[in-house]
């Protein structure tokens, strides 16, 4: 039985369990004098039968696919010939992985002898066996479920509390997945980059001035060894967000001002949703826009202008994402400007002010704790930002000022060291996460900082 | 000037800079507006002016004889013999017998690159639904190279030197001379909407993509509605302030400001390296954009609970019911439509999204339709990233064009969230 089947005659158990439960709710309360005697709605005793039912038996099953693949690829090993067995660990992986091939009938990398064969035959068999098991133990566990439920059934049942809790259980580990899902990013990322910190020290990577992550696959090969310092891209991403905020900041925050205290509504009602598509547009577009459009022109006219233009310049990839964030600035400031309270406004009116005035003298200073919140979000997205440098910027490493020049980013470096076959404890895969890390910490700070912020200014005038 | 009770020098040279500054501030606020509109002008002009064209294709007429001899085929009929037959060879021949004077290796090698390598699938999926072909001579259109088809749509000048053309002189006289006859046509690019990806430009197809991105995005639907609705239930309705829900909040509020390709290191680190899930699968890519979309459904459904007003809740616990039958009787149907929205938006965000998908290798280059969860395939922005990478000429106008059909997706959905916003949102 294929999981998908299994999972639906799970439900269908489940549904079945709610009617037994109902049913068995008003059959016990009927001696009594009818469904008014019992604790709970009868419906509260069909749900708690179908979780009696469906919830252990869904623990069952996916405990069982999670170990599955590792038993059924140990007992294959264990009856792999003395020979291989004693491989070491990659070359085993090897045939391991051959063998799966084999069994899932894509290529296979060496020569298949019999003894593969005969593996993939047992690994087939077992795989099988274990898909067969696993459905009569999880059906079993299912009716015996259902079965204590319908003997639990009784007027005295507090049904409804009962699966209150464990609906309330459910909501609370729902909500942890938040807390979860920072873990996981923080070990995923920790435990690769300190695995590379072993083959790197920490000072080479945040102090070298040196960025080319080729590793030797022969001894005696020319640059085998691989360097890894970093700043260059530090200082590629830095420049290329640099030119985006002065495109998004000062664009983007005008716009918001204009839109909150200058626009008709008639007009902001055309020009909000333009920027709200703006925003929705997604970044792989602004990248193949940066590529194909801006690119060329800013070569173009460097041309004219005799300036030497690399087609992979930093300008390009900084003008296009500063176009992305464009909204984003104007959507956080127009929050903040649209929460200064409407008196501060009016009692500057009253003293004579003009509306330009207002705002720069009174409007601003007020929204500005929530302004600099938003640029910072802005600026820790810009440094996220993968897919337009990805297109749009360079892959060599330059140690440079010039906006002209193509520099690389901490986001194109990890995409071109992981994408593509790798193997995964080279030095030049762990470097991505190493930069990972970097790039989490960094964004970190910087949002941790803004949200700071943001929630100050938000209760000061609240 | 005398009507003004400002009446001092100094005073009316002061007021004349004054709303000078005024209309300059208000000029700087209309012109970022109008840059930012004009952007997205740019954007989209750039986009629909390279695609548009996408959407057809040039079509070859050739009188194709289905030539046992030339198909190799014998006397055997049956499938396998007819789906191993050489149906190149079927349409080499026709192409020589239309231009019969094109002599020499070189040139007759040019002349079979007019037409697409597609062709002879085409014919043989013909003699397949119906072997009585074999052995009779019929008029086929077939796809015509990339090239060609560039060169048909202007996008290669014919004027330039030949040195610098993909389409060289005697192409061009060749292919003017089709035209002369009538047997080259611009056709509706059906073959973008069904066919999965190709290194072919004019065999190229989206479906394979936009398979995969419905996958990708079922999966993520079906896990992050039900849990984030569920986090945001709990945070709003039941959770206590303490520091385990101040620790939830901060996580929630800074997961959605993580940089996207962080999850993907995420996704790759756990999902594929832990639990050994299998690479380029759409089941990876819903799990890693669930945890991403995770964040915006959870705050987009926590503004719709609070806008459900508490004399509601008060209400119902006031005629005995529980604390969740109030919430899953009243308040949740109330504040469904907002949480709906958000979703949406959410879905939205994560269809467009590409650089977590590059890094759990649903970069690779798979012909097929995925079928499946767990089958190879890639999404239609990673699609896009992949042709825009291509050197075809006839690519940059596919990845337009594919652009376009995300675009529609993106907007309809948006426009799905707005109405829904429009139609159920109740201002109490």
């Amino acid at each position: 039985m294929t999981g998908a089947a299994l999972v639906l005659v799970l439900l269908a158990l489940a549904a079945v369990a709610f009617h037994l439960g109902r049913k068995r709710a008003f059959a016990v309360s009927a001696p009594l004098g009818g469904a008014k005697h019992l604790h709970s709605l009868p419906g509260y005793y069909g749900s708690l039968a179908a979780l009696w039912c469906a919830v252990p038996a869904v623990i069952v099953l996916v405990l069982w696919l999670s170990l599955e693949s590792r038993i059924v690829e140990n007992l294959v090993v264990s009856g792999l010939p003395e020979e291989v067995r004693a491989l070491p660990p990659e070359r085993l992986d090897l045939v391991v992985n051959d063998i799966r091939n084999l069994v899932e009938g894509n290529i296979v990398s060496g020569e298949v002898d019999p003894e593969m064969r005969a593996a993939a035959g047992r690994y087939r068999e077992l795989q099988r066996t274990s898909a067969a098991a696993s459905a009569v133990v999880v059906l079993i566990v299912a009716v015996a479920g259902l079965g204590v439920a319908w003997r639990r059934v009784a007027p005295a049942l507090r049904a409804r509390n009962q699966v209150e809790r464990i609906v309330r259980f459910f909501l609370i580990a729902c909500s942890t997945v938040a807390i979860f899902t920072t873990i996981g990013i923080v070990l995923s990322v920790l435990f690769e980059a300190i695995r590379f910190f072993g083959h790197v020290p920490l000072t080479d990577f945040l102090l070298g001035l040196d960025w080319s992550p080729q590793m030797a696959i022969r001894e005696d090969q020319i640059g085998s060894s691989g360097a890894f310092g970093a700043v260059p891209l530090f200082a590629g991403t830095l420049l290329i967000s640099f030119i985006a905020m002065t495109v998004a900041a000062p664009v983007g925050l005008f716009a918001a001002v204009y839109l909150a205290e200058y626009a008709t509504p008639a007009f902001r009602s055309v020009a909000k949703p333009a920027l709200e598509i703006l925003a929705g547009v997604p970044t792989v577009v602004y990248g193949f826009f940066a590529a194909l459009v801006v690119a060329p022109l800013i070569r173009d006219t460097g041309t004219v202008l005799g300036l030497d233009v690399a087609s992979e310049s930093a300008l390009a990839a900084g003008l296009v994402m500063g176009v992305m964030i464009i909204p984003f600035v104007s959507s956080l400031s127009d929050d903040v400007i649209n929460a200064v309270p409407q008196s501060l406004r009016d009692g500057s009116y009253g003293l004579g002010a003009t509306r330009s005035e207002t705002i720069r003298r009174v409007v601003l200073p007020a929204a500005l704790p929530g302004i600099v919140g938003g640029l910072l979000l802005a600026i820790s997205r810009a440094i996220g930002e993968t897919m337009i440098v990805v297109m749009a910027a360079g892959l060599a490493a330059n140690l440079t000022a010039n906006p002209l020049q193509a520099v690389t980013t901490v986001t194109v470096q990890i995409v071109t060291l992981l994408v593509g076959d790798q193997e995964f404890d080279s030095p030049k895969t762990l470097a991505a996460f190493a930069l990972g890390l970097v790039l989490f910490t960094i964004t970190l700070c910087l949002n941790v900082a803004a949200l700071h912020v943001v929630r100050k200014y938000r209760e000061q005038y609240e | 000037m005398d009507t003004s009770i400002h009446t001092s020098e100094a005073m009316v040279r002061r007021r004349a800079k004054r709303r000078a500054a005024e209309r300059r501030f208000r000029a700087y606020g209309a012109t970022a507006v109008a840059l930012a509109i004009a952007a997205l002008g740019a954007l989209f002009a750039s986009i629909i002016g390279n695609g548009y064209t996408a959407f057809q294709q040039t079509y070859i007429e050739l009188e194709i004889t289905y030539d046992p001899e030339t198909l190799g085929l014998g006397e055997a009929r049956d499938a396998a013999a007819l789906s191993a037959a050489n149906y190149p060879g079927v349409v080499k021949k026709a192409m020589r017998e239309t231009f019969p004077e094109v002599t020499g290796r070189r040139a007759k090698r040019r002349l079979y690159g007019i037409v697409s390598s597609g062709a002879s699938f085409i014919l043989r999926e013909r003699v397949l639904a119906d072997p009585g072909l074999v052995g009779e001579t019929r008029r086929v259109w077939v796809p015509a190279d990339d090239d060609v088809d560039m060169l048909v749509k202007g996008h290669i000048d014919r004027d330039a030197p030949e040195a610098e053309r993909r389409v060289k002189d005697d192409q061009i006289a060749w292919i003017t001379r089709l035209e002369r006859a009538g047997r080259i046509e611009k056709r509706f690019n059906t073959t973008f909407f069904t066919a999965g990806d190709s290194r072919e430009p004019e065999l190229a197809g989206v479906r394979g993509a936009a398979a995969g991105s419905f996958f990708t995005l079922l999966v993520t639907l079906a896990l992050s509605f039900p849990i984030g609705v569920a986090a945001a239930v709990y945070l709003e309705e039941f959770a206590p302030t303490n520091r385990l829900t101040d620790l939830i909040e901060v996580n929630i509020n800074n997961l959605a400001a993580v940089p996207s390709i962080i999850f993907g290191l995420l996704g790759l680190a756990v999902f594929i390296n832990f639990f050994g899930l299998p690479r380029s699968a759409p089941l990876v890519g819903g799990l890693v954009l669930t945890l991403m979309t995770l964040p915006t459904i959870i705050i987009a459904s926590r503004a719709a609970l609070k806008s459900v007003p508490p004399s509601i809740r008060e209400a119902a616990l006031g005629m005995g019911a529980s604390k969740m039958q109030t919430i899953t009787h009243h308040v949740l149907p109330l504040a469904m439509p907002g949480m709906l929205t958000g979703t949406i938006i959410g879905m939205a965000q994560a269809l467009g999204e590409t650089a977590p998908l590059l890094m759990i290798g649903m970069v690779a280059f798979i012909v097929d339709v995925p079928g499946g969860l767990l089958d190879p395939s890639t999404a239609l922005p990673v699609q896009i990233f992949l042709w825009a990478d291509s050197p075809e000429r006839a690519f940059i106008e596919r990845t337009s064009a594919a652009i376009m059909v995300l675009l529609a997706f993106l907007i309809t959905m948006n426009a799905l969230a707005v109405v829904l916003r429009r139609r159920f949102e109740r201002r109490w």
